[in-house]
């Protein structure tokens, strides 16, 4: 894809780690390294998908870009502006831009406020609108959902999971972002909700040329839903490419073995599984080498002394593997 | 020619639950049936009944609010609701176990993953304490968890999620039940560990010749490990049929809608199809066929939105509630 206007969010090595504090003085004994040098860059427009199973860093990845958890090195750049070291007035126009939309529908709304209230409050905050014309802004964000003006008095817990999550996404789009951050937003919903969900917010990336960064578990709705699909193990991207091309032609022995585990539906669909044993290692003692080795049926020499380095495949152009084998 | 037997059947289930806001149809005449060493899944969305019709062959139910207002529920001869209590604890746990969707809230988090598996081992056979310790360990290294000897003194929040499943699984196995029902055993688990954790109940299936009652919302799952389906919507079943022709040809409008809908891995699409419309309240289910609102063929039709559709057997073993389907009306 042609960037003319090269990348709307470009996020550069990365990191946050959490200090682990023991004993009475609260002294710090190590780190989590929840995320462990994160690069990539979305154009205006493109949507990326972050995709991994729990505890790879993929949340904290989003909360960092945001500053709702203080990275601890690396750089975020939104347009032209550096996002971590921000002003508290640069950043609050950057929160006008960057929005984002929760995995669960039954937490992320305050329960105490009315819809309108919930969807109005960026807008009563940033000085946009009042009164009246607060109101109908509401209701215009409200109609753009798939829901009505006759729902702005009433309260989250008389909508349905799938209702509740429309209201967060009309909240998210109250100040127009530029970049919306989509963390899970369909997991916790039923299947017959998601394929709606999804065609919603796809529908309105048409309509407001929105940039998305698209969290999640699930391969199939990732491919659906995404541009580019980055693969993220343990705090790092092991993999990446385009949509197409990841599912194409999966490089990485993890992405591999993630593919090969999702059940089917199309038995012609469903190759021979790859034994795949254990369990992620915890993030308070990761492996030496290459954080995927103690699991992966390559693993050998360079492999368990150094982490391999993202790099691109010179046969396949765009597409990214860290890995000694492949 | 040998044919499965049966090892339980439910007929005409309705489980009502009386609440302030007025009476809850959670299951309305469910009735299917568990071939002996066979997996059958129970599909459906949240809030369809397939928990509570789970919950009500281990007669689980809480009551109050909830009540089984009808229905027999035959297992090995003998009718589950009409036991007495004492007669149900003895199957329960033994005969037939369940395990849950959250190992957290299901495991004791002050007892060690040991001692919940050794209390359910004595209260249903006759070991010493040391026996069914050992017994413990062994369960524990047959469900996978390396080190059993050690991991059996632990904690449930010393383990990880996958880990805390296969423990939960030890502890239904241990007095190798004929039935195992697990009610969305991996939906709370990443894909990887999901994969593991059926693999090994399908190990344990093969062991043991144990039935397996397996209750989902994931269709993938059902495709690759059950052989019999029922699919439920609005307290009631729509569809039932094995496996393999359910997906092959699936004969409900809502199963259709339902694995129309489905993102699938490998077909890129510009927008996915979807099902209008919302799962109905159970408190204000509507008239006539439940799905009918939110069905192509029944939101116009007056018969569709006025007469339910009882489930009908239109083919050797395959059933289908709707007045559309394909053999429904021939007589």
């Amino acid at each position: 894809m042609e960037s003319t206007n090269g990348y709307l969010l470009k996020v550069e090595n990365l990191k946050t780690y959490f200090p682990i504090k023991k004993g009475l003085l609260r002294r710090t004994v190590g780190y989590v390294r929840a995320v462990d040098g994160i690069s990539f860059g979305i154009e205006k427009g493109q949507t990326l998908g972050l995709v991994g199973e729990s505890g790879c860093g993929k949340t904290t990845v989003a909360r960092s870009i945001v500053r709702l958890v203080p990275a601890t090195a690396g750089q975020v750049v939104f347009e032209q502006t550096d996002v971590l070291s921000a002003d508290r007035v640069k950043l609050r126009q950057l929160r006008r831009q960057i929005s984002l939309i929760f995995q669960d529908p039954y937490g992320s709304l305050n329960p105490r406020m009315t819809v309108g209230n919930a969807v109005g409050e960026p807008l009563k905050v940033q000085g946009e609108a009042a009164g009246s014309e607060l109101i109908e802004r509401v209701a215009a964000l409200l109609s753009k959902v798939g829901l009505s003006r006759d729902h702005i008095n009433r309260y989250p817990h008389e909508f349905s999971g799938g209702q509740r999550q429309r209201i967060g996404v009309a909240r998210a789009l109250a100040l127009e972002p530029k970049l919306v951050i989509c963390d899970e937003p369909v997991s916790a919903l039923d299947v017959s909700i998601q394929s709606q969900i999804l065609n919603l917010l796809k529908d309105l990336q048409e309509e407001f040329g929105l940039t998305y960064l698209f969290i999640a578990h699930d391969l199939a709705v990732v491919e659906f839903f995404c541009d580019i699909v980055a693969v993220m193990y343990m705090g790092r991207i092991v993999e990446q490419a385009t949509a197409e091309g990841l599912y194409r032609n999966p490089l990485h022995p993890y992405t591999r073995a993630l593919m090969s585990a999702i059940p089917r539906v199309e038995p012609s669909l469903r190759g021979s599984r790859t034994a795949f044993g254990g369990e992620v290692p915890s993030a308070l003692n990761p492996p030496a080498g290459c954080a995927f080795g103690p699991r992966c049926p390559l693993a050998g020499g360079d492999c368990l002394k150094q982490m391999p380095a993202l790099k691109e495949r010179s046969d396949y152009e765009g597409h990214f593997v860290a890995c000694w084998k492949c | 020619m040998s044919k499965d037997g049966v090892l339980l059947s439910i007929q005409g289930l309705s489980v009502s639950f009386f609440t302030d806001e007025g009476v809850v149809k959670a299951v309305q005449d469910v009735g299917f049936s568990i071939k002996k060493g066979r997996t059958f899944a129970l599909v459906g969305e949240s809030g369809c009944g397939k928990s509570v019709t789970a919950l009500s062959i281990m007669r689980l139910v809480p009551e109050p609010p909830g009540k089984i207002v009808g229905g027999e529920i035959v297992f090995e001869g003998r009718n589950l609701l009409a036991l007495s209590e004492k007669e149900i604890r003895r199957v329960r746990g033994n005969e037939v176990a369940m395990i849950f969707q959250e190992p957290m809230t299901s495991l004791n988090p002050v007892y060690t993953v040991g001692d919940q598996i050794v209390e359910a081992i004595k209260l249903h056979q006759k070991k010493s304490t040391s026996e069914a310790w050992a017994d413990a360990v062994e369960m524990l290294r047959k469900v996978g968890i390396a080190d059993s000897q050690q991991r059996v003194r632990e904690y449930p929040h010393q383990m990880s999620g996958g880990m805390r499943q296969r423990v939960m699984i030890a502890m239904a196995a241990s007095c190798e039940p004929v039935l195992l029902i697990a009610d969305e055993p991996t939906t709370a688990l990443d894909v990887t560990i999901q994969a593991q954790i059926l693999d090994l109940l399908d190990d344990l299936q093969r062991q043991n010749g144990m039935s397996i009652l397996l209750i989902t919302h994931d269709l993938g799952v059902v495709a690759e490990r059950a052989e019999d389906v029922a699919v439920m919507y609005a307290s009631r079943i729509v569809e039932v049929a094995d496996s393999q022709r359910l997906f092959a040809e699936p004969f409900h409008p809502y199963t259709q809608g339902l694995l129309k809908s489905l993102p699938r891995l490998g077909f890129s699409a510009r927008r996915l199809r979807t099902i209008s419309g919302t799962v109905p309240e159970p408190l204000h289910f509507p008239s006539g066929c439940k799905f009918h609102p939110r069905c192509p063929i029944g939101c116009g039709d007056r018969r569709c939105q006025t007469v339910e559709p009882r489930l009908r057997e239109v083919e050797a073993g395959r059933c289908v509630a709707c007045w559309y389907a394909k053999g429904y009306e021939t007589e």
